[in-house]
C-alpha cells in the first residue's frame, strides 16, 4: 500500500517539476523559489516544555534579515516562515502541511525535536520536500537510502557517545562505569551510542540509572551509582539535571572521572548554577564555540557573530548555546542556497547539501567541517574532548571523529 | 427502574442542568450544518480538508466528555488517556498486525469502553474537583506507561510509532486526504445520531438525574453506581475511537502527542462549545485547533498570552460557549418570523 503511495506521489511531483521546467530554460525553480525570493519552512516549540529552544528560531529569523539586508543570496530575498508546535507531534504535523500547502515553501529547515520530526519525516518524503538539517541529535536522520529528503545537522548523540567511548578505552581501560541518563529517544540514543563504542568491552558499564524528566531530584539515583563502587560517572542528562548531579557529587564527596553530555556544558546554563568548585575536571566534548568563553573573544569567526548579535539580534544572549547554534545552522543552510544557484529546484537542493566540502561555520571549533555526500547525511560529525579548569573549558587532544562506521 | 426521572429537576448541582432538548439542534439547521461539511472539500485545497478532519476528530474527543460531564455530571481531566489507548491500539494493529484500518476503529473503541468502565469503578468513590484530581493522575501517568521498556516492542517506545494512510478503496477518484475525511465524517456523524439517541433514552434520562440530584436519582430507582460508570465507558469509548482516528490522520503515535495539555484542550474545548450541548462539540475542536493559530499569528513569542486573553474574552463574554449564541440566534430568528 505504501509503495503503491508514494509511487503515485513521485509521478504526481515527476510531472509538476517537468511541467515547470519546459517553461523557463537557463533558471530552474519548484514551488517555493522565483526570480526575487526563497521561501524557508520552520516548524519550532516557541510554547510548551521545550521553548527555550525558541531562541533557535528567532536568532535563524535575525541571520536571514542580515542575509537580505545584504543583498540576498545571488539577488534572492528569503522569506523565513516560522510556525509554533509547541512540541506537540500531531500539531508538527498540522504546521508541516501548512508550510508545504498553504505557504508553499521550498524546504522544512531545522525543524525541532525528534518527536516532532520523525512526525513529519514520512510526509515531507513522499511529497519530496526537503527536511534539511533538522534540530536533532537522532541517529535515524542520516538514513539517505530509504530517506533520502531527510538530513541531520549536529553530530548525533550516538557519535558523541562514542567519543568518550574511545577516550575510556584509551585512558582507562579498567574503568567502572556508572551511567545516569534521562529516560527517552535522548538517553537512550546515547546510551546505545556508549555500548556500541565500547564494543566487546560493554560491561565496563557496571550500573544504569534512569530518571524521567517529571522527577524533582535525582539524588537518589546518584547514590545508588555511588554505592556500585564506579568511578567513572557519565551524566547523560539535560541542564537542569546536569546541574544537580554536579552537586550531589560534592555533597556526597564522591570524586568520580565525570564525564557531561555536550547538551549540559553550557557554563551559563550549567557550570555557574552547579558551582565552579565543584565542577573542576569534568569532561565534556563540543563542535561549537562557547559565547561565554574569553578565549574566543579575537577569533575572527566568533567576531563576525558578535557583530551579527549587536546589529540584527540585540536582545540575543551569546552565553545562550542555542544562538550559537541557530547561527551555525543557518549559515550553512545560506552556504547550501548559494551553492544552487539558479537551479533552485528541491532535488538540486538536496543534493547540493549532500556535496558539501570542508564547509567551516562561523561558530564551530577550529578544524571541525562540513562534510557530506550522497551517502553521508551526517554534517558533523567530529567533537573535541575539553576539560573544565578554573571559570572555563580547556580543549585538549584532537578533533575526534564520531564516525558511526568506526 | 422509574420512568419518570425525565421531570426532576433540582438546584445545587455541579454541572448545569441541560433541558434534553435544547441538547440537539433543529433538524433544518443540522442539514445546513451537515450539507457544508459534505460540500466543502469540493473547494478547497488538501491542507484545509486535513484540518477539517482533524476538527471533526477532536469534536468527537469533545463530544465525548460532554456526553460524561453534561450528561452525567462528573468531571474528567484523564480523557487523553483514553485517547492514546485507542490511537495506541489502531496504530499497533494496523503496524504489527496488518489489521485493515476500518476494524482497528471498533476494537479501539470496545477496548476503550473497558478501560473507562473499569476505571469508573474506583472513581464512583469521588465527585466534583476529586474525581478530576484522580482523572489527572491517569492523564499524567499515560504518556510514562507508553514509555515503558516492557511495552516497547509494541510501542515504539520514545520514538513512537509510524502509521501507514489508507488510500481510498475502490478506486474512487479521491486523494487519500479527501477519503479520511468523507471516513471521518461518516463515523462522526454515526456516533453524534448514536449520542443524541442515548441522551434521549432512559439511560440518558438516568444520567442527567444523576447529575441534577444522585439521591433523588437513587431514590427514583437510578442505580447510581452502574450509570456512573457506564457513562464513563461509552466516554471513553468514543473517545477511543476519536484516538484510532487521530492516528490513521497523524500518520504518527508517540507519548509525547498525548499530555495532559491535550486533555485540558479537550476540556476547554467541551466549555467553549457549551458544557451539555452535543453540537457545541464542533465549534469547541475547532477553537482548539484554530485559536492557536490565530493567537500564533498576533505574536508569535506571546502567543501563549494572546491565547489566554482570547479565550478569557470567550469565558467573559458569552460563558455558556457556542450553545448561548445559538440559542440567542434562535430568538433573533424567532422575532423576524414574528
Amino acid at each position: 500500500m505504501l509503495s503503491k503511495g508514494l509511487r503515485t506521489a513521485a509521478l504526481a511531483a515527476a510531472a509538476i517539476v517537468c511541467a515547470s521546467s519546459g517553461a523557463i530554460a537557463q533558471k530552474k525553480y519548484d514551488t517555493g523559489a522565483s526570480d526575487t525570493e526563497i521561501r524557508i519552512g520552520n516548524i519550532m516549540p516557541y510554547s510548551g516544555p521545550a521553548s527555550a529552544y525558541g531562541v533557535i528560531g528567532k536568532t535563524e529569523q535575525a541571520y536571514f534579515d542580515k542575509i537580505n539586508a545584504e543583498g540576498g543570496i545571488n539577488g534572492r530575498k528569503i522569506k523565513f516562515v516560522s510556525y509554533d508546535d509547541g512540541y506537540s507531534p500531531p500539531k508538527a504535523v498540522e504546521q508541516a502541511r501548512k508550510l508545504v500547502e498553504s505557504d508553499e515553501v521550498l524546504v522544512v529547515f531545522n525543524s525541532l525535536g525528534t518527536p516532532s520530526n520523525s512526525a513529519i519525516q514520512k510526509y515531507l518524503n513522499a511529497k519530496k520536500v526537503p527536511q534539511l538539517f533538522v534540530a536533532t541529535g537522532a541517529t535515524k536522520w542520516n538514513d539517505p537510502k530509504d530517506f533520502p529528503w531527510t538530513m541531520g545537522w549536529q553530530p548525533s548523540y550516538q557519535s558523541e557517545a562514542h567519543i568518550y567511548a574511545k577516550y575510556l578505552l584509551k585512558e582507562k581501560p579498567d574503568a567502572k562505569i556508572g551511567v545516569l541518563f534521562q529516560n527517552d529517544d535522548f538517553g537512550k540514543d546515547y546510551l546505545k551510542g556508549l555500548k556500541d563504542g565500547l564494543g566487546a568491552k560493554a560491561s565496563m558499564i557496571v550500573s544504569e540509572e534512569s530518571y524521567e524528566t517529571s522527577e524533582p531530584s535525582i539524588d537518589g539515583h546518584i547514590v545508588k551509582l555511588k554505592a556500585t563502587g564506579a568511578d567513572v560517572f557519565i551524566s547523560i542528562t539535560t541542564p537542569k539535571f546536569a546541574a544537580q548531579a554536579i552537586k550531589k557529587l560534592a555533597e556526597i564527596d564522591w570524586h568520580p572521572l565525570h564525564i557531561v553530555s555536550n547538551v549540559s556544558a553550557s557554563v551559563g546554563g550549567v557550570i555557574k548554577p552547579a558551582g565552579f568548585e565543584n565542577s573542576q575536571g569534568i569532561l565534556s566534548a563540543a563542535y561549537a564555540k562557547d559565547g561565554a568563553d574569553p578565549q574566543w573573544d579575537n577569533d575572527p569567526g566568533m567576531k563576525k557573530f558578535l557583530d551579527f548579535l549587536a546589529k540584527y539580534y540585540p536582545e540575543g544572549n551569546r552565553l545562550d548555546g542555542s544562538v550559537v547554534f541557530g547561527y551555525g545552522v543557518a549559515q550553512t543552510l545560506v552556504k547550501v542556497l548559494q551553492m544552487s544557484g539558479d537551479d533552485l529546484t528541491r532535488e538540486n537542493v538536496m543534493k547540493q547539501a549532500a556535496s558539501l566540502k570542508d564547509f567551516e561555520p562561523d561558530t564551530l571549533l577550529p578544524g571541525i567541517k562540513i562534510n557530506t555526500s550522497p551517502t553521508d547525511f551526517a554534517p558533523i560529525e567530529q567533537l573535541q574532548m575539553m576539560r573544565f579548569k578554573g571559570e572555563k573549558w580547556d580543549l585538549f587532544g584532537d578533533i575526534i571523529s564520531g564516525e558511526l562506521s568506526n | 427502574m422509574s420512568a419518570a426521572v425525565e421531570e426532576v429537576v433540582t438546584e445545587g448541582q455541579a454541572v448545569e442542568a441541560v433541558p434534553k432538548r435544547a441538547m440537539t439542534l433543529g433538524a433544518g439547521t443540522s442539514l445546513v450544518v451537515l450539507a457544508l461539511l459534505v460540500f466543502t472539500p469540493f473547494v478547497v485545497k488538501n491542507f484545509i480538508i486535513f484540518q477539517m478532519t482533524q476538527v471533526l476528530i477532536y469534536a468527537l474527543a469533545v463530544l465525548a466528555l460532554n456526553i460524561l460531564t453534561g450528561g452525567s455530571g462528573q468531571f474528567s481531566l484523564g480523557q487523553s488517556a483514553f485517547y492514546a489507548i485507542g490511537a495506541y491500539t489502531s496504530a499497533i494493529l494496523m503496524e504489527h498486525f496488518n489489521v485493515n484500518y476500518a476494524l482497528t476503529l471498533p476494537i479501539a473503541g470496545v477496548l476503550c469502553f473497558g478501560a473507562g468502565f473499569l476505571f469508573g469503578q474506583p472513581a464512583l468513590r469521588l465527585s466534583g474537583v476529586y474525581l478530576a484530581l484522580a482523572t489527572f493522575a491517569l492523564a499524567t501517568a499515560m504518556p510514562q506507561l507508553l514509555k515503558l521498556g516492557y511495552f516497547e516492542h509494541w510501542t515504539g517506545g520514545v520514538q513512537g510509532l509510524v502509521v501507514t494512510k489508507p488510500d481510498a478503496p475502490f478506486g474512487l477518484p479521491m486523494s487519500q486526504d479527501v477519503w479520511l475525511y468523507y471516513f471521518t465524517l461518516v463515523i462522526s456523524i454515526a456516533i453524534y445520531v448514536f449520542s443524541v439517541n442515548l441522551l434521549r433514552s432512559r439511560s440518558g434520562r438516568a444520567f442527567m438525574a444523576i447529575r441534577d440530584n444522585e439521591i433523588a436519582a437513587s431514590a427514583m430507582g437510578v442505580n447510581v453506581s452502574l450509570y456512573k460508570t457506564l457513562a464513563f465507558g461509552v466516554s471513553a469509548g468514543i473517545t477511543g475511537v476519536a484516538g484510532g482516528l487521530g492516528a490513521i490522520a497523524v500518520q504518527f503515535v508517540a507519548p509525547d502527542s498525548y499530555t495532559i495539555n491535550f486533555a485540558i484542550a479537550l476540556f476547554l474545548g467541551m466549555v467553549v462549545g457549551g458544557v451539555g450541548w452535543l453540537p457545541g462539540s464542533i465549534v469547541g475542536a475547532a477553537f482548539i485547533i484554530f485559536v492557536p493559530n490565530i493567537a500564533e499569528s498576533i505574536s508569535k513569542g506571546l502567543s501563549g498570552a494572546v491565547f489566554g486573553v482570547l479565550l478569557f474574552l470567550v469565558i467573559f463574554l458569552i460563558p455558556h460557549g457556542a450553545r448561548q449564541i445559538a440559542i440567542v440566534g434562535q430568538q433573533l430568528a424567532a422575532r423576524v418570523r414574528r
